[in-house]
């Protein structure tokens, strides 16, 4: 084995490690609810991750990802809780609703095929918002989605039996829920960011990249440019779909409010502060942008009254005025994201010429 | 048929709404290729800073309209420092930059304007006095009333106004010029940069006139109102063809009609298994329908193909 090769597995277990003990040292140092965060923020990375295929792999902006996601709650909630009564277990409600939200984004890619640009950041706004307002009124006559009120009381996510729900003693070490479901989410995550590096790497990555940088020019290399814009849809969509039913067994309860289109855009935002196209980038812009506004709104209260005495600006709306103030000085400084690919940055410098 | 030509009338009222807030986003997309996602905002700041002045005056002895036409006075100067301000700090640096970073930095402005919007005016719906006459007219076993009459014929006469702005006069002809190619037209001695600025000054002068007509047509005004409207006026506008302005307000009406007419049957057509609070999904579903067979928009020339 050569030493370049030795350092990288040595790296890779570092990071292993770190990974693993993470949720112990936020969990001592800082209390439980911030492992919370950590979760929600791997969720984030994972749809950030999906997106990324098709925003940032394929160069077709989204504006509605958040249906695929809203597609993949909701199938678990209807699937495994006490509104239907149907309690399927989660090694079939999550495959099932990653297929059912790949072909929601087949449904969305075939019709938006011939539009680009801004029609199709159009299009795929005004889809988002059919999901969302058909989720929130199919109430009546016939009681599907429970409405506004959202359903709640889903099942938790169990594997091998064992609800992740409750805190779980192994070795004389007691694992409360939010652990558990991070390690959960952990794994899943890898295993979105693998799927992302070998799909970059594959024939079908470089073929979304050229239709990204010239779909004519694209079509006139053989690529079948229909079916692999169709595939990017899917493939994002599917990434999404499987964060929506763990989103679902996490939180058990959904509701249509988590799923408007300020999600789609912080998703959107997730993957271009990052960094479009670049799998490191976007991980960080989605952890970033999950773990950030969180520590905002603990930090906000305290510092206001050590500053004035008094809370001036309640921390939600300081959480989105900075949110909003960030957004804006990252674009306006570094216009690829926080940590571009190499080849963007290359164009970038290129241009500024 | 006393409901049809309601819908009829309510849409109109809507439809010249959604067409004037339409025209901003559509002439600063002509110039810039950008959605101006802050346009909506710039509407709801109109109808707040408006509504504060008319509250203010409510109760001075003046009458009822010349209130109004003092807030409308007041909202058009500070929507236009507004536009001016938020091309300069967030479009204009980014103009050679590729085009989702614009895009990003619009949200921000759009999320920033809202969050300094709930800030200063709160969380409450602030309600429209009632200083203006509720008198109506009969159409055909229809009501309009006459502030709605007005909303409809300002509509026009802006619209017109601005036709002629853009087809007649030296900044119209620079306008045009800019759209077409801001490289040459710079080239030719057409300063881009005042142009661009004028584009936005119109724009949201226009949007400062629909948050007015909003309040006052449905009495309210929050803080979060700009957000679904401008969507619906950006959607009128790709619907008429963006970039295009007769499309633009072509968008707008036939939006505001669909809608309306739209809500206002779909309970019969589906044997009341859809009710109308299904409103929202006409306005996407037609424009993904004429996306679909008309990628353009209704009175768009060309497919927008720039790289």
């Amino acid at each position: 084995m050569s030493t370049d090769k030795r350092r990288a597995l040595l790296g890779m277990v570092l990071i292993g490690v770190a990974l693993a003990i993470l949720p112990f040292i936020i969990g001592k140092g800082l209390g439980n609810s911030w492992v919370r965060v950590l979760d929600f923020a791997l969720l984030y990375v994972m749809l950030a991750l999906g997106l990324n295929i098709v925003v940032g792999f394929a160069g077709l902006l989204d504006l509605g990802y958040i249906a695929f996601y809203a597609v993949g709650a909701y199938l678990y909630a209807l699937l495994a809780s006490p509104h239907f009564g149907l309690h399927w277990p989660v090694w079939a409600v999550l495959p099932l609703g990653a297929l059912v939200a790949g072909l929601f984004g087949v449904l969305l890619g075939a019709p938006t095929l011939r539009l680009r640009g801004d029609y199709l950041a159009i299009v795929t706004l005004g889809f988002g918002e059919i999901v969302r307002i058909f989720i929130n009124n199919l109430n009546a006559p016939v009681n599907i989605t429970n409405g506004p009120q959202g359903i709640s009381q889903i099942d938790p996510v169990r594997i091998a039996g064992v609800p992740l729900s409750k805190p779980l003693e192994i070795f004389g070490l007691t694992l409360p829920s939010v652990y558990l479901y991070y390690y959960l989410f952990l794994g899943l995550t890898l295993l979105v960011v693998f799927v992302s590096i070998r799909l970059e790497d594959s024939r079908i990555g470089r073929a979304w990249v050229a239709i990204r940088e010239d779909e004519i020019a694209a079509k006139a290399c053989g690529i079948d440019t229909r079916n692999v814009k169709l595939l990017a849809f899917a493939m994002g969509a599917t990434f999404g779909g499987v964060a929506g039913g763990l989103f679902a067994g996490f939180q058990e309860f959904v509701s249509p409010e988590s799923f408007g289109l300020m999600e789609s855009i912080m998703v959107l935002c997730m993957v271009v502060l990052g960094g479009m196209g670049h799998i490191p980038g976007v991980i960080l812009g989605g952890l970033l942008l999950a773990i950030l506004p969180e520590a905002l709104r603990h930090g906000a209260v305290p510092m206001q009254q050590a500053a004035f005495g008094r809370v001036l600006l309640d921390p939600e709306s300081l959480r989105m005025l900075l949110f909003g103030l960030a957004l804006i000085a990252v674009m306006l400084y570094r216009p690829a994201g926080l940590w571009p690919e190499a080849r963007r940055k290359r164009e970038f410098s290129e241009k500024a010429k | 048929m006393d409901t049809f030509i309601q819908q009829i009338i309510n849409g109109l009222v809507l439809g010249s709404i959604y067409a004037l807030v339409a025209l901003g986003y559509t002439m600063v997309y002509g110039i810039l290729g950008l959605i101006n996602f802050a346009h909506g905002e710039v509407v709801m700041i109109g109808a707040l800073t408006a509504l504060t002045v008319i509250k203010l005056l409510a109760d001075s002895g003046l009458p009822g309209t010349v209130v109004v036409l003092i807030g409308l006075l007041a909202a058009v100067p500070v929507c236009m420092a507004l536009g001016f301000t938020i091309e300069r700090i967030a479009y204009r640096p980014l103009r050679n930059a590729p085009r989702l970073a614009p895009l990003i930095t619009a949200i921000g402005v759009s999320i920033v304007l809202q969050q300094l919007a709930m800030i200063f005016w709160g969380r409450n719906y602030h309600a429209f006095p009632p200083i203006l006459p509720t008198s109506s007219r009969e159409i055909g076993g229809a009501h309009i009333t006459d502030v709605q009459i007005v909303i409809i014929l300002l509509a026009v006469a802006i619209m017109a106004g601005l036709m002629l702005l853009v087809n007649r006069t030296r900044l119209g002809r620079a306008m045009r010029a800019t759209a077409e190619n801001p490289q040459i037209a710079g080239l030719m001695g057409v300063n881009i940069n005042v142009i661009i600025s004028a584009t936005f000054l119109i724009g949201s002068a226009l949007a400062a006139v629909a948050g007015v007509m909003v309040s006052a047509n449905y009495s309210i005004a929050h803080y979060h109102m700009g957000f679904i409207l401008g969507l619906k006026a950006f959607t009128a506008a790709v619907l008429g063809g963006i970039g295009n302005l007769p499309g633009a307000m072509l968008g707008g009406v036939l939006l505001g009609l669909i809608e309306s007419l739209g809500a206002g049957y779909i309970g019969d057509l589906t044997g009341g298994f859809l009710g109308s609070h299904y409103q929202d999904v006409f306005a996407f579903f037609v424009l993904i329908l004429v996306l679909v067979f008309r990628p353009s928009g209704l009175m768009g020339e060309k497919v927008a193909e720039r790289a």
